[in-house]
């Protein structure tokens, strides 16, 4: 029959038409909120998904997941007094590691002397440039480079999008946070380290 | 787990005496071949000994030694390895003598050495600039070429570190910083000759009707903004009525020069770079340069990470043919239905990719000798799910909804043939090479990484059409979901990564082409190494621009109306094809 194919097709949307609203009242019935809840906006993008699949951005967000990427971030351990004191020690290797070249470091230097210090003195990295790949906190041997989470990074001034040391430097929690495993992972390293130095020493 | 360049035990030196000689520089393979003798040599080789298919003709400016040369690789589509064959020029005035008597698809690919190189090919039929403008000033990828805020032949820059100054590009003055103008260059009076050249390569068509009278032609630019074109490609049509008498392509609009960018970048800082040439399928690029470093480096790769390369692999696979679908639908007139369930699948499996690489879409994902980080039982687990269960059904859903639809069969059955024989000649590849009947997929032809321990089969169809064409799609998810399957039941433990993955790669000096079965057909890198951490030559045998050679002989003689889908039935991306 002529149109029998159009006919299965329709019946397919149809379907999915059918179970947009179907899902919506079971999860009204049974489990709760659909939408603008974490369990919703999980079962919506998870394989078992039938019907309705966007999120509604802004209202609702995509979790993401611990290894996204967006931009780098300098890392700063919070000392005693409330100061900061940033794991980077203006080594250079995130620079040269950078595909497009979009980080400059200044290297500290002692007034006195000139000699050079391990800290930077400014770190710019050009955002507009950035290409996210994440190279810099691949081989950052420091972990002092790392990629952050956050991407609603609208500026109106092009000139924002320089990003200075001030406006690069989050703290080690805030990093903890996003990126609970590999802080694990990290912290399990140094201790090993430095159980492995107090050994010797002994 | 390499390609093989050309490993065949034959002496074309004995057979072709005084006109080949074997490639015996350290780290090269192959035959050198006097660039008079190439035709007959290449029509040999293609008639006598079965090298029917040309993969990849580029060139490559050895600066130190004054010379250029021209780099053949060639294959049989009955499968097995190839064989690379080289011309070697003088620097000034280099000529050699055009394939495209013998191999048509070597059309656009020597165009784009001529525009890009500077290497003039004797009796091509229209040896114009491909991919830049017809006014530009050189030939950009030489070596002695500099760019505009050009800073230093390689990365890393010395300014960056340790008195790095950041400053915009913009904010030096353009005009006397390395922006090169053919001489006597007036914006005001400046009349584009590139497009009086290519109406002037259609204007050759005429026909006359019954009556004797000259009927006049239409010429239409589609393009390059045009809803169709999946991005700015742009077809100037001649048209009769409404039937196409012409078609030429005009492209370039994206063009970055890539190539001369990859030259610039270390080994690594390339591999980002590789994500934004197909931009679907980033990790088959990953996975094709990957394959061309470790070929010249001589990294072995470890079993866990062949499998995880293989599982990514698939999935991109599987994305990048349900999109294509999708977006067919929509050439065809079905608006977003279609596409956006065809999205539905595709956001699932770049949630995979999200939770493994960090991205979406710009993977960064493959590192030599490794990946970058290895895959979770979770998100196995996932992957599982997916190839298991939910991909069958929607594959199977899409079947349903789609391939018996009567608008669909009657758009698309018996439009865009293209015969196995063209399909060969024009060095098509990819879904399009097997919706012509010709059953060439290098998984199976020439196995790379390890496709030879899977089982499955070359999905093929005969009658070259744009049906064929959405056809095979589907066929090639079910394969793909096969080889899921096995590789997530086989995947054993063990470490990602061979030695420690750093950011500096040096490599011996040499040559290698590594080349993949990527979604869109064969992608192949071409490296030239001269031994420093940095390519000396970087070239990417992209699949939708040289599928695209064989556009014009799909359309013509369709309607105008059946270009869009011909055009989307293939399969290109922009961002590789301009490169």
């Amino acid at each position: 029959m002529y149109g029998k194919g159009i006919l299965k097709g329709l019946g397919v949307t149809f379907k999915r038409f059918w179970d947009t609203y179907f899902d919506d009242i079971v999860w009204l019935f049974r489990k709760g909120k659909r939408y603008h809840s974490p369990e919703g906006i999980a079962h919506r993008s998870s394989k078992d998904t039938r019907g309705i699949f966007t999120i509604q951005y802004p209202e609702e967000k995509l979790p993401v997941p611990e290894e996204f990427r967006y931009t780098p971030f300098l890392v700063y351990e919070e000392g005693e007094n409330g100061e900061k004191e940033l794991r980077c020690t203006a080594c250079g290797i995130c620079s040269k590691a950078c595909p497009p070249q979009c980080i400059w470091i200044v290297r500290a230097s002692d007034p006195e002397t000139g000699k050079p210090l391990k800290t930077p003195a400014e770190f710019f990295i050009d955002i507009d440039v950035c290409m996210n790949c994440g190279m810099c906190a691949e081989f950052c041997p420091f972990d002092a480079i790392r990629m952050d989470h956050d991407y609603e990074l609208s500026v109106y001034n092009r000139a924002n999008n320089i990003h200075n040391l001030e406006r690069l430097a989050k703290p080690v929690s805030y990093y903890a946070e996003i990126r609970p495993i590999n802080y694990g992972k990290e912290m399990a390293v140094k201790q090993a380290k430095e159980a492995a130095k107090a050994s010797k020493a002994d | 787990m390499t390609i093989p360049v050309s490993t065949e035990t034959l002496d074309l030196a004995a057979k072709f005496p005084g006109i080949v000689t074997p490639d015996e520089r350290e780290g090269y393979s192959g035959w050198i071949v006097k660039a008079d003798e190439l035709a007959a040599f290449a029509a040999s080789l293609r008639d006598d000994l079965g090298y029917d298919f040309l993969s990849s003709v580029t060139g490559v400016d050895y600066l130190p030694e004054k010379k250029l040369e021209v780099v053949y690789h060639v294959y049989k589509t009955t499968g097995g390895p190839g064989l690379v064959f080289k011309v070697q020029l003088p620097r000034k005035k280099p000529e050699v003598p055009s394939l495209t008597p013998v191999y048509p698809g070597a059309d656009f690919q020597e165009r784009e050495a001529w525009d890009l190189l500077g290497i003039k090919f004797t009796g091509h039929p229209d040896l114009r600039r491909i991919l830049m403008w017809e006014g530009f000033e050189g030939h950009p990828l030489r070596k002695d070429w500099k760019e505009p805020f050009y800073e230093e032949d390689i990365k890393p820059y010395s300014s960056r570190w340790p008195e790095g100054k950041h400053s915009y590009a913009e904010d030096r003055n353009p005009f006397n910083d390395n922006v090169q103008f053919p001489k006597q260059f007036d914006p005001e009076k400046w009349v584009p000759e590139g497009d009086a050249a290519l109406y002037g390569a259609l204007a050759e068509y005429r026909t006359t009707d019954e009556d004797g009278l000259d009927t006049d032609h239409i010429v239409v630019n589609m393009g390059p903004q045009h809803p169709s074109t999946h991005g700015v490609f742009r077809a100037v049509i001649t048209l009769d009525g409404e039937d196409i008498v012409s078609m030429k392509p005009v492209m370039g609009y994206l063009h970055r020069n890539h190539e001369k960018i990859g030259e610039r970048n270390t080994y690594l800082h390339n591999m980002p770079y590789t994500d934004r040439l197909d931009y679907f399928c980033s990790m088959t690029n990953n996975h094709g340069y990957a394959l061309a470093v470790e070929k010249l480096t001589g990294i072995e790769v470890p079993e866990r990470t062949e499998y995880i390369r293989v599982i990514m692999d698939e999935l991109t696979r599987i994305q990048n043919h349900f999109i294509l679908i999708g977006m067919l639908l929509n050439d065809l007139g079905a608006y977003f239905t279609p596409a956006l369930y065809a999205f539905e699948e595709r956001e699932l499996i770049l949630d995979i990719f999200e939770a493994v690489a960090g991205s979406r879409m710009m993977c960064n994902y493959f590192r030599f000798g490794g990946v970058a980080r290895d895959v979770t039982p979770e998100i196995l687990e996932k992957v599982s799910a997916l190839a298991f269960d939910r991909l069958p059904r929607k594959a199977d859903e899409f079947d349903r909804l789609l391939t018996e639809n009567e608008i669909l069969v009657s758009r698309c059955k018996g439009v865009g043939r293209l015969s196995s024989e063209d399909a060969i000649k024009y060095s098509m590849s990819g879904p399009s090479l097997r919706a012509s009947g010709v059953p060439y997929d290098i998984r199976k032809a020439d196995p790379y990484s390890i496709y030879d321990r899977f089982d499955f089969d070359v999905a093929v169809r005969y009658n070259g059409d744009t049906y064929d064409r959405y056809l095979i799609r589907l066929d090639e998810i079910r394969q793909s979901l096969r080889i899921l399957q096995q590789a997530i039941r086989q995947i054993p433990e063990g470490p990602i990564q061979t030695g420690k993955s750093t950011y500096l790669t040096k490599t011996p000096a040499g040559e290698s082409y590594g080349r993949i079965e990527a979604p869109k057909g064969e992608l192949g890198y071409y490296l030239v190494s001269n031994g420093t951490g940095n390519p000396w030559r970087y070239h990417v045998r992209a699949p939708s621009f040289i599928n695209i050679t064989a556009l014009e002989s799909m359309v013509v003689g369709g309607k105008i109306a059946d270009f869009v889908i011909v055009f989307g039935g293939i399969d290109v991306v922009l961002g590789e094809m301009d490169r």
